[in-house]
């Protein structure tokens, strides 16, 4: 990396011994961007503003709140009416857990539309699932805390899935909970890991980052930038369009933090936790209702538990399932179809989540349970094959078709230091 | 999951309104659920003033002998428009307990506005063994915690009919067109005219049960007349930031050839 | 766009105006998450106590606490009064007469914290050690403090201090 000549001379000072400055300056003023994003690159951006402010809020909260399942529920309302504007840290991080994975999971799909996942970015692909896991497991382990209803038997339920693992899993529960039920150790432990867990996702972003700069942003075309023309400084060009996307995102957040914090939580949640009476319908939150719908849809405890946990899993193997030459959807007329119909399938299993396991709804999920697999696993291997890709464009400044622009030619942004 | 159920629970009511015409009701979770407009609803919505004092005496003389208000302490009722002196008087007609004194023993003193409402019962057991085995839940956070909670509170308050022939309502339980099966073991609570309002207020069921309803609503959300306020104001900086933070970049940008 | 003068300045007033209001933001932003570890509504519902002293009689003293620290409430002998008043202010290290210190002579409040380093000083209940001028002694680092909680011996630099109080009836007093 190259040393700026910054003007200050305690900047220089202090970026001579430590690169810090320079650093900065390379990763987030001159950073070379495709030029042609489109407001869909915004959502990266956008998810660290979430962890960010999830993380913020969180540590305000654990000042406040008390691990006991005596005093759990009590603590929160505490929060809600005494602390100072406790009301309003407490429904940030609340409704930001639920913002943060709307903008995880749109980041997700432009991933799978635009192909970003392919080479050279299996790794920056790879590392985003992990962030996915540790961010289900955190929000998991976070609605524990306020121990209402839903805290209570989602708690019971979720760790109950263990027992599905063959010899070992009463064992594990038993472990998991530190009893023999879902009590005080099992929130105490949650509590500590929701604590710790956030900072592993902070450690895992950063490595996601420098995946990332290593070749760049992939773009709306999905070919390779071939030069200076292609590209824009981060600075000041992308700073001002991520501070635009923020703050259209912070208007649309706050609405819900101010007009309706509890639109997307449930009111059981504000009865505490009872041991004895599980509530008539627990679903979970609304980000894990595709998986729960999976899950419900095998007949098979151990079953419903490895396809729930393999939806997750195929994620990983995407990078050589699709072996399409060609990223971007654009190009990709067939592709681009079955994309819309994967959308549509996980939309239909979330909906399926939120309704009893019964009747139609059964036999629904297990379809869009099936669909799911048959898109990954034999959608995406075919169409690498069959698909008639159109012309791509010679350069992200040239829009002239018909050049052979291949995928997976991409070179690094910058040589090792030689 | 609330928002799909709000959406299609949303269709259904749809469906309802193109097929029956009606606008009152809408299906709830099990029970009749009555739609009413509220003076605390929508973001601009503010708790009337009147109508908690009003709700807060149907509690006491109506509610708190079975139901606590275990999150709300006499000082919160400064909201209510009471002044300090006038929450120091109500909270000296409650016996709180405190102690131990040196003699080790918890003794029964007035109440102060920093003590929370006192339970009426020493702990749950307690309260099912004195209600026939049922549990009157504690009202601090009710309006939160039932879906539509307003409405819903108001229908079960107001929704206690004959049974129909059909149904076979055991002693001890009531048949309530808003509760879910139908049948609840708490006795109608308010008939109308049970308590004497200040002035002229108006003492019919439906009124008295708006008021408590409204009282209750404050309880479980005492920060919502802040919170949309405060609303207001940041979305207000954050809609016309939209259009500063887009200006910055389409001049920013005004130079790139597409 | 040609990147003439006039388009140079509007160009430049917009991105001002756009980072002013990301600081604006950021500040109304910060109040909240800063205004949070004030002490809460229900800490300060308890930052000023009564207590009725009606009953306590002559040569006896209570403690009671008051924003989580002890209050020595005294009510003095004549003997008591007497020594406080005959004491010369110029001995004293923190020179205060007893009329300074009390609302009514009878009865002393003052906070029982040693000045020193926060002890709470014995004398308080019957047969505790009460120093050598009869108030209060702390057994930390051995400050001696008098019938007006003056300090008269040992490292304290000050008077046991005055919390705010009032009598709001004779019997009863708001501290805090």
């Amino acid at each position: 990396m190259q040393t700026q000549n910054f003007k200050s001379p305690v900047v220089r000072w202090i970026d001579h011994r430590l690169p810090i400055f320079s650093f900065m300056h390379h990763e987030l003023h001159e950073y070379p961007t495709p030029k042609n994003l489109n407001y869909l690159w915004n959502l990266g951006s956008l998810a660290g503003l979430a962890l960010v402010t999830m993380i913020v809020t969180g540590i305000i909260l654990a000042m406040h709140y008390t691990p006991h399942v005596d005093h759990a529920f009590e603590s929160v309302e505490r929060i809600m009416r005494d602390v100072n504007q406790g009301w309003l840290i407490r429904y940030i991080h609340m409704n930001g857990a639920s913002f943060f994975f709307i903008v995880v999971f749109i980041h997700i799909f432009r991933g799978l539309y635009y192909g970003s996942y392919k080479a050279p970015r299996e790794l920056l692909w790879i590392l985003g699932v992990l962030i996915l896991l540790l961010m289900m497991a955190t929000a998991f382990m976070g609605y524990v805390l306020p121990w209402g209803q839903m805290s209570f038997w989602g708690a019971t339920v979720i760790t109950n899935l263990f027992s599905a693992i063959p010899f070992v899993g009463e064992s594990i529960v038993i472990w998991l909970w530190g009893g023999f039920s879902v009590d005080n150790p099992t929130l105490s432990r949650f509590f500590a890991l929701h604590y710790l867990m956030p900072f592993l996702i902070v450690g895992v972003v950063i490595l996601h980052i420098i995946a990332l700069h290593r070749f760049g942003s992939n773009n709306p075309l999905g070919i390779d930038v071939n030069g200076k023309q292609d590209t824009l400084p981060f600075h000041p060009y992308y700073t001002s369009k991520d501070l635009f996307g923020a703050v259209v995102f912070l208007t649309i957040f706050a609405s819900a933090v101010f007009f309706y914090p509890n639109y997307l939580g449930h009111p059981d949640n504000y009865i505490p936790a009872n041991p004895l009476q599980t509530p008539a319908h627990i679903v979970p939150e609304w980000y894990f209702l595709p998986f729960y719908a999976i899950l419900r849809a095998i007949p098979d405890k151990l079953g419903g538990v490895l396809f729930m946990f393999g939806a997750i899993a195929v994620l990983f193997i995407l990078p050589w399932l699709d072996k399409s030459p060609v990223r971007s959807g654009r190009f990709r007329p067939i592709f681009k179809v079955f994309f819309w119909l994967l959308l549509a399938d996980c939309v239909l299993l979330g909906w399926l989540g939120a309704k009893p396991a019964e009747g139609i709804y059964v036999i629904l999920s297990r379809l869009a349970t099936a669909w799911y697999f048959m898109h990954f696993l034999v959608v995406l291997p075919l169409l690498s094959y069959v698909e008639k890709t159109r012309p791509l464009p010679q350069s992200i400044s040239t829009p002239v078709m018909g050049g052979a622009a291949m995928a997976g030619s991409a070179a690094p942004r910058e040589k090792p230091d030689a | 999951m609330r928002k799909l159920n709000i959406l299609t629970r949303g269709l259904s009511a749809v469906a309802g309104l193109i097929l029956s015409g009606s606008v009152a009701f809408a299906a709830g979770a099990g029970g009749k659920i009555v739609e009413r407009d509220w003076s605390f609803s929508g973001p601009f919505g503010n708790f009337d003033k009147a109508s908690l004092q009003r709700g807060f005496q149907v509690y006491r003389e109506v509610c708190s002998g079975c139901h606590g208000l275990d999150f709300i302490a006499f000082r919160n009722l400064a909201d209510l428009g009471y002044n300090e002196a006038e929450i120091k008087a109500i909270a000296a007609e409650y016996e709180v307990e405190d102690g131990p004194n040196d003699e080790g023993e918890m003794f029964m003193r007035p109440g102060i506005p920093a003590d929370r409402f006192p339970n009426p019962f020493a702990n749950e057991n307690a309260a099912r063994a004195a209600n026939g085995g049922a549990y009157p839940p504690d009202l601090s956070l009710m309006v939160k915690a039932r879906p539509n909670g307003a409405n819903y509170l108001y229908s079960l308050l107001t929704g206690y009919e004959d049974a129909p022939e059909s149904m076979d309502v055991p002693d001890g339980m009531h048949y309530n067109s808003a509760y879910s099966g139908n049948m609840i073991a708490m006795g109608q609570p308010i008939w109308g005219d049970d308590i004497s309002l200040a002035g002229d207020g108006d003492t019919s069921m439906e009124a008295l049960a708006a008021d408590v309803v409204t009282f209750l609503a404050w309880t479980s959300e005492p920060e919502m007349e802040t919170r949309k306020r405060t609303g207001i104001a940041a979305m207000a900086f954050l809609l016309v930031m939209c259009f500063v933070s887009y200006g910055s970049m389409r001049y920013i940008w005004s130079d790139v050839k597409k | 766009m040609t990147d003439t003068a006039e388009n140079k300045g509007r160009r430049d007033f917009i991105v001002v105006a756009s980072n002013t209001m990301m600081a604006v933001g950021a500040a109304a932003v910060a109040y909240p998450l800063i205004n949070q570890m004030n002490p809460a509504a229900d800490t300060l519902a308890l930052a000023s106590i009564e207590v009725n002293v009606g009953a306590l009689a002559e040569g006896q003293a209570i403690t009671v606490k008051w924003r989580g620290k002890p209050v020595f409430i005294r009510h003095r002998t004549a003997e008591e009064i007497a020594a406080a008043n005959d004491t010369s202010v110029d001995d004293l290290r923190d020179p205060e007469t007893d009329a300074d210190r009390v609302q009514k002579p009878e009865m002393l409040v003052i906070q029982g914290i040693c000045t020193h380093l926060g002890c709470v000083p014995l004398g308080q209940k019957v047969g505790e050690i009460k120093g050598d001028f009869n108030g209060w002694f702390c057994p930390c680092h051995g400050s001696h403090y008098d019938t007006s909680g003056r300090i008269r011996k040992g490292p304290a630099p000050t008077n046991l201090e005055v919390p705010p109080y009032a009598f709001i009836s004779d019997n009863v007093i708001k501290i805090g």
